[in-house]
C-alpha cells in the first residue's frame, strides 16, 4: 500500500440529509439484543419522556451509510488507493450533545481530519470526523470522529495475485 | 430499567453491572450489518473474508461498541452520556462470547456539572480484550 497523500487531510465528502425511521430503529435494536421498550415500542419512549424512539449511542455511525452502497460510501478510501479488503475499524469516538429521535431529519457533514503513519507505512491511520445536526432547528446532536486503520495487504495475498 | 440508580452513589471505583449479550453467530452477522448500515462483505461473505487472508468472517468491531452503548444505557438513561470512545484492539472472532464492563474511574465536577468517566472494555471468554476505551457520564 503506497503512503497516502497528506493532502488528503481536510477534504471533505458531501452532505447528506438522512430522516431516522422507527422501523429501521426497531431492527437495529432487535440485532443488538436491546430489549429496553423505549427503544422499540412509541408508548414506552413516551412513558419515559422522549417524544418518539431515541437513537441509540452508536445507531448514527451506521446512518449515514443509509440506502447507499459499500462503494459508494467509501470513495473517500478508495479514492486514495486504499483495498477495502485491507482496512480495519482502529477507533471511534462519539460526542453527544443532544439525542435524536425517529422522525428527526439529521444533517451529516464528514471531513477527512487527521492522516498517520505508522511502521514505515505498513499500518496507517485516516481519521474522519462526521458532524451531525438537526436540520430542523440546527441543533447540533453528536460529533462522531472514526479512524480507519489501513494495513498492510497479507503475503498470502500477494502470492494469489489479488492485490495489483 | 434505570430508575433504580441513585447517581449520587456513584463513585471513583463502582462498577457498573457487566452486560453480556450472547455468543455471536453467523446469523447475528448477517442481521447486525443491514441493520446498522455497514454492508462491507468482510462480515457475511467467506469468500471476501477468505481473499482478504482471513480464515473465516468476524464480527463488525460496531456490533461490541452497541453492545457497551447498551450497557452504558441499562445503568444510566441515555442523555447522560457525554461521550463514548473505543480503540478496536483485536478482531471478534465468530463464536466468540462477548462480556461488557466499566468501572469509574473518575469523578470530576459538582452539582449539575458532576460528571463520571469510565473505563469501558469488552474481554471474549478466552480473555482477549476486543475495545478498550473510555465514557463520560454526567451524574449531577
Amino acid at each position: 500500500m503506497p503512503l497516502i497523500d497528506p493532502s488528503v487531510i481536510g477534504s471533505r465528502q458531501p452532505e447528506r440529509v438522512i430522516e431516522l425511521e422507527r422501523g429501521l430503529l426497531r431492527l437495529f435494536a432487535l440485532s443488538i439484543g436491546q430489549t429496553d421498550p423505549i427503544y422499540t415500542d412509541v408508548d414506552a419512549a413516551r412513558a419515559a419522556g422522549h417524544p418518539d424512539l431515541p437513537a441509540p449511542p452508536t445507531y448514527l455511525f451506521g446512518l449515514k451509510l443509509a440506502g447507499r452502497t459499500l462503494e459508494q460510501e467509501s470513495t473517500w478510501l478508495t479514492e486514495h488507493g486504499i483495498d477495502l479488503r485491507n482496512i480495519l475499524h482502529g477507533e471511534q469516538k462519539f460526542e453527544y450533545h443532544a439525542t435524536a429521535y425517529a422522525g428527526d431529519a439529521l444533517r451529516f457533514t464528514p471531513q477527512v481530519t487527521d492522516l498517520v503513519v505508522k511502521k514505515d507505512g505498513a499500518l496507517q491511520f485516516v481519521t474522519r470526523t462526521v458532524q451531525v445536526t438537526r436540520v430542523s432547528d440546527g441543533a447540533r446532536i453528536v460529533g462522531m470522529i472514526e479512524s480507519v486503520a489501513v494495513r498492510e495487504p497479507s503475503l498470502a495475498q500477494i502470492a494469489e495475485g489479488a492485490v495489483r | 430499567m434505570t430508575a433504580t440508580l441513585d447517581v449520587n452513589t456513584i463513585a471513583v471505583g463502582t462498577e457498573l453491572p457487566a452486560l453480556a449479550p450472547g455468543v455471536i453467530t453467523r446469523a447475528t452477522l448477517a442481521v447486525f450489518g443491514p441493520a446498522s448500515g455497514d454492508l462491507h462483505p468482510i462480515h457475511v461473505d467467506l469468500d471476501v473474508a477468505r481473499s482478504a487472508g482471513m480464515d473465516d468472517v468476524f464480527a463488525h468491531g460496531m456490533l461490541s461498541m452497541a453492545y457497551l452503548g447498551r450497557m452504558l444505557t441499562n445503568w444510566v438513561p441515555q442523555e447522560r452520556i457525554r461521550s463514548m470512545s473505543t480503540r478496536f484492539l483485536a478482531i471478534t472472532p465468530l463464536y466468540a462470547d462477548p462480556t461488557c464492563t466499566g468501572i469509574v474511574t473518575a469523578v470530576n465536577g459538582e452539582g449539575s456539572e458532576r460528571t463520571a468517566d469510565i473505563d469501558i472494555t469488552v474481554t471474549l471468554a478466552d480473555g482477549t480484550v476486543t475495545l478498550s476505551g473510555t465514557a463520560t457520564v454526567a451524574v449531577g
